[in-house]
């Protein structure tokens, strides 16, 4: 399956990520109506620390911690995409709890959210299609 | 291959997904005393607030039994015929199985307290079937009294607040969440939750009741109309009594297999290894549950597997306040407690345990480092003290977690 | 505090209404032209702090970002130019040479640009290069006189080494150090990938790039930075750096606090001090000299690879030329005024050396002339730009071009002239690991094969159009070029008919 990899030796640490994944997420056509004014709360995330970044977003384990320890049965994986039914997790956090990576996050609306790799919005990532230096990329590997 | 599985809940599930991920063809049966659809019993207190529906409350959706070829029997299992491998019901059918799980889970433990018979509105909190008797006997303007801060007790508290006139808990313990919180996170928690119209009394034993009135040991009377006790539970051990070793719950290695020959338990009815003391103990979560019984079902089935790391935690909000704890409080000790209240314990080069309340953000990587028993001298400590991180691991680390080159 | 005298050049402009703050510009921006107001959120800029790199505008996701000229101008004056008047206060305010990068930007003719190309009609078919054999491969390095036979008559190898392209396109020397790790790996992969050289530059040859060796020229100049025998056979061939079109006659300067880590032990060199090139090589000062280090590379290689002299463009280059091409050496690279540097004194830049198509011309004719043509293969570079400018450059009678400019463009250089500044936003011209590592490689080799690709594509198709199917019968033949608004005497030194003759 095709999964979002990280190399931090090219990120740049410009967040253009974030921007493209919550303007995917807007559904909306232009990226300066849809993001201008607003504090962004993407499912992908950088971490930046001494000169080092990389993004974070879900790696959509084969064993997902998440999945299985999800209460509600909200977490569930579709086509090896784990997927969050966000109308019956009650956000109680406990994926937020097991989830290695830290890449699962609250949504506005206290439920979860998560990277569900833009398949069914945009077809591929946003963020990778975002990334002006090939940091990240969609591909397959095993 | 027939399966014979008791119970449900999400070990059941689990193992049926465990199963199902190797052995198409053998057969399963669950057995429920309950009859629903397999449900999330954590959810019964979001559904008395009305946050989900009963229907939403379904753990797997309504298609799972067909897609995952199971049979379900709505019936009490009665008796385990270890020699002839047959599991008797209530309703006179003799199940024989191949192997068999027992996902039995815990009941309510309740302190029989003198004069409990008298109330008449008394409840537990641990099914779909409690929460609605509880509802049902919940008018605007009645005192309720819930026994016992624990999860239950003050998810219960949650629940009611606007369905009841008042409710007040009383916990023998000096603080709530005794088995959650180190007492300063209780205390936070604690205002929290009173600010929302819940009232506490602590280090408060119950000695008697009448009716509706409940008598302290140091002489204070409350009036209620309502009682939820929830002074703990216990693991549902019987059917294997004299057929498995059973310590408080039922003894399970890390393949969830039993002392007896082809039956495994698994989830709240047994007790195994908790990676982060060490000791054994009875962890009644429900991830542990759906692990193990996903570990059981992939064992039962074949596949050699071993789910190592079990650890007690918990993911918990109270009126939007949110908690995330794991492992054990035990050694040297990390705090900050500004806005958001962080607490990480660790000794021998290793994170026992932490506790989060407010923000709970990235929580997942602390509980890694439990479960990895990672060595934190591999890791940026501070960095991961402050902010959990995965900038705190090592380049080829980050690497082997994220892709990094190919 | 003194008066500025310096109002910035260009300012930038931020679309407000397009504008969402991801602080993307600033992140970007090495010189701290933007700056986020967290009490206010908004973005705001210092174009003082400018130079007009383009980085931010390129970065920003919703297109808020252009750059404009100021405007603010001076009273018109003709002889007091407003670039006139700044570097003057410039060099009153800082008693300093001036030093400029990349290449000469003043308003000089471009001859290319005055020379027009035929095309094929009715009498002499045109070839399709889709359906035809098209030959854009070369070979480079001294060619035989004459035909050898043993004495059973069978013909006898006397070929020299050459070197062979599959088009007549080399990249011009960037030493590592000048450009970083990542620029000189995307050149080396391209390289590789297309069948043509990249070439070292003085600045040797770092120990993961000696895999490409069957795509590097290797150089040895005037300071020998980086030379010794594995360097010099680690390559395809060697070539001599007498000077350089960007700065005739000057050496170069690497400043200290450059020669860090890898660059320093590449160059061999202790870290922090300065490399310091010479004006001329010390052991050269005639022709003979020149043989003498030419044949010693020879020896020190085997005479398995071809040695390439580089020179800049200057006004007697008729009989330097010439008398490299009785020094034994194969190649002679001749560099033009408007080939770019990392960094130079302005006034060189700007005021020394002539332009690369009149020194081609000059030279091709006088080997001809001397009959010594077929010693050396000529490589002319400086400022060429295009696919047109590459067959000009081969009508006019050169084997092949060195370009450097252009493929730094196609790294996303975007000629802001300030990579003496050592923060290149691009992460070409620095060695700032945080700036560096904005050029992928991956992207960088991608972008590299891209261009010349597209422009062996277009060779391929203009020289069909005249007819012509090999870059060896394209080269010199002159008779396909005619000048478009030249005087007798510049048509005279190009050797080209004016269009309409």
């Amino acid at each position: 399956m095709k999964r979002v990899y990280v190399n931090e030796n090219w990120c740049l640490g410009c967040r253009l990520c974030e921007y493209h994944c919550a303007f995917a997420e807007s559904r909306q056509k232009d990226m300066a109506r849809a993001l201008r004014g607003v504090k962004i709360n993407p499912a992908i995330r950088i971490e930046a620390n001494n000169g080092i970044s990389f993004a974070v977003s879900c790696r959509h384990c084969k064993q997902p911690l998440c999945v299985k320890a999800c209460i509600t049965g909200a977490l569930h994986i579709t086509n090896g995409i784990i997927t969050a039914d966000k109308a019956r997790c009650v956000g109680c956090y406990t994926c937020i709890l097991s989830c290695p990576f830290g890449a699962i996050s609250q949504n506005e609306t206290g439920v979860i959210q998560k990277c569900e790799l833009c398949t069914a919005s945009h077809g591929s990532p946003a963020c990778v299609k975002g990334c002006p230096n090939n940091a990240l990329v969609y591909e397959e590997r095993e | 291959m027939e399966y014979v599985i008791i119970g449900n809940s999400a070990a059941a599930i689990g193992a049926v997904e465990g199963i199902r991920s190797v052995d198409k063809k053998g057969t399963i049966t669950l057995v429920s005393n309950e009859p629903y659809h397999t449900y999330s019993r954590p959810l019964i207190s979001y559904l008395l607030q009305e946050k989900v529906t009963e229907d939403a409350m379904k753990y797997r959706p309504d298609t799972f039994y067909t897609e995952n070829a199971c049979r379900l029997i709505f019936a009490s299992a009665v008796q385990i015929d270890a020699k002839k491998k047959r599991v008797l019901l209530d309703n006179g059918q003799e199940l024989p199985y191949g192997k068999l799980l027992t996902a039995t889970g815990s009941s309510a433990s309740v302190v029989p307290f003198a004069g409990l018979q008298s109330v008449k509105n008394a409840f537990t909190f641990m099914g779909l079937d409690d929460a609605k008797a509880l509802r049902a006997a919940l008018k605007p303007d009645c005192r309720v009294l819930i026994v016992g801060a624990g999860l239950i007790g003050l998810k219960c508290a949650e629940g009611i607040v606007k369905l009841a006139g008042s409710v007040t808990v009383v916990e023998v313990a000096d603080r709530i969440l005794s088995a959650v919180l180190d007492g300063e996170g209780a205390k936070k928690v604690q205002a929290h939750i009173e600010s929302k119209g819940v009232s506490f009394m602590l280090s408060a034993k119950i000695e008697r009741f009448e009716e509706t009135r409940a008598f302290l040991s140091d002489g204070r009377q409350i009036e209620f109309d309502v009682l939820v006790t929830a002074t703990g539970v216990k693991p549902n051990v019987d059917l294997l009594k004299g057929i498995a070793r059973i310590n408080k719950g039922i003894l399970i290695n890390e393949k969830s297999q039993t002392s007896a020959t082809d039956i495994y338990a698994a989830g709240d009815c047994t007790e195994c290894v908790d990676v982060s003391s060490g000791e054994s103990k009875i962890m009644a979560l429900l991830p542990n549950a759906y692990m193990q019984g996903e570990c059981a079902g992939l064992n039962m089935a074949g596949v050699d597997t071993a789910f190592t790391q079990a650890i007690p935690m918990n993911a918990a909000g109270f009126f939007g306040l949110h908690i995330i704890s794991a492992g054990t409080y035990c050694g040297e000790v990390y705090t900050c407690a500004e806005k958001d209240y962080k607490k990480l314990f660790y000794s021998r080069d290793k994170l026992n345990g932490y506790i989060l309340i407010g923000n709970v953000e990235k929580a997942g990587i602390y509980t890694s480092l439990i479960r990895g028993a990672t060595p934190l001298s591999s890791i940026d400590f501070n960095l991961v003290c402050r902010h959990p991180s995965l900038m705190a691991f090592t380049k080829t680390e980050r690497a082997a977690k994220l892709g990094g080159e190919k | 505090m003194a008066i500025n005298f310096l109002y910035p050049e260009y300012e930038i402009v931020r679309k407000e209404s397009r504008c969402i703050a991801c602080r993307a510009c600033e992140n970007q921006c090495a010189h701290g032209a933007h700056e986020f107001l967290a009490d206010k959120g908004v973005m705001t800029c210092d174009e003082s702090k400018c130079v007009n790199c383009h980085r931010c505008v390129c970065i920003c996701p919703t297109r808020a970002l252009k750059i404009v000229k100021s405007g603010n101008a001076y009273k018109q004056n003709a002889n007091w130019g407003q670039r006139t008047v700044d570097e003057l206060y410039r060099q009153a305010d800082s008693g300093g040479v001036l030093l400029s990068s990349m290449g000469n930007p003043q308003n000089y003719p471009v001859y290319f640009d005055k020379i027009l190309l035929n095309a094929s009609q009715v009498t002499n078919p045109s070839i399709d290069p889709l359906r035809e054999p098209m030959e854009t491969r070369c070979a480079l390095g001294a060619k035989p006189h004459r035909i050898e036979r043993d004495k059973k008559g069978n013909i006898k190898n006397n070929l020299p080494p050459q070197l062979k392209l599959s088009m007549p396109i080399l990249f011009s020397a960037m030493s590592y150090g000048s450009i970083s790790y990542n620029a000189h790996e995307s050149l080396a992969r391209a390289a590789q990938e297309l069948g043509i050289y990249y070439n070292t530059g003085e600045g040797g040859l770092h120990e993961d790039f000696y895999k490409y060796g069957k795509n590097t020229v290797v150089q040895v100049a005037s300071g020998r930075f980086g030379v010794h025998s594995g360097y010099l056979n680690a390559g395809a061939a060697v070539e001599i750096k007498m000077g350089q079109g960007a700065k005739p006659g000057i050496g170069g300067h690497l400043p200290g606090t450059k020669i860090v880590g890898d660059i320093a032990r590449t160059r061999m060199i202790p870290e922090g001090t300065d490399a310091i090139s010479p004006a001329p090589h010390h052991d050269i000062y005639s022709i003979e000299d020149l043989r003498q280090l030419v044949y010693s590379l020879k020896e020190a290689t085997d005479y398995k690879l071809p040695v390439i002299v580089k020179i800049a463009a200057v006004h007697n280059i008729t009989a330097i030329a010439s008398g490299i091409a009785r020094s034994g050496a194969d190649i002679i690279a001749i560099d033009g005024f408007r080939g770019g540097t990392g960094a130079a004194p302005t006034r060189i830049r700007d005021h020394v050396g002539i332009p690369i198509e009149l020194a081609l011309a000059s030279v091709d004719k006088r080997l001809r002339d001397e009959g010594i043509r077929d010693n050396v293969s000529l490589v002319v570079g400086g400022s060429i730009r295009s696919s047109a400018d590459i067959v000009k450059a081969v009508a006019l009678g050169a084997d092949a071009v060195y370009i450097a400019s252009a493929a730094l463009l196609a790294l996303g250089c975007h000629l802001c002239r300030s990579c003496q500044t050592g923060k290149c936003n691009w992460g070409i011209a620095t060695q700032i690991p945080q700036l560096t590592k904005r050029l992928n490689p991956d992207i960088g080799c991608k972008r590299l094969v891209n261009l010349l690709s597209a422009w062996k594509h277009e060779i391929q198709e203009m020289m069909g159009g005249m007819g012509i199917n090999s870059i060896e019968a394209l080269k010199g033949n002159r008779l396909m070029l005619r000048g478009i608004g030249l005087n007798e005497r510049e048509l005279a030194v190009l050797g080209i008919k004016h269009a309409g003759e």
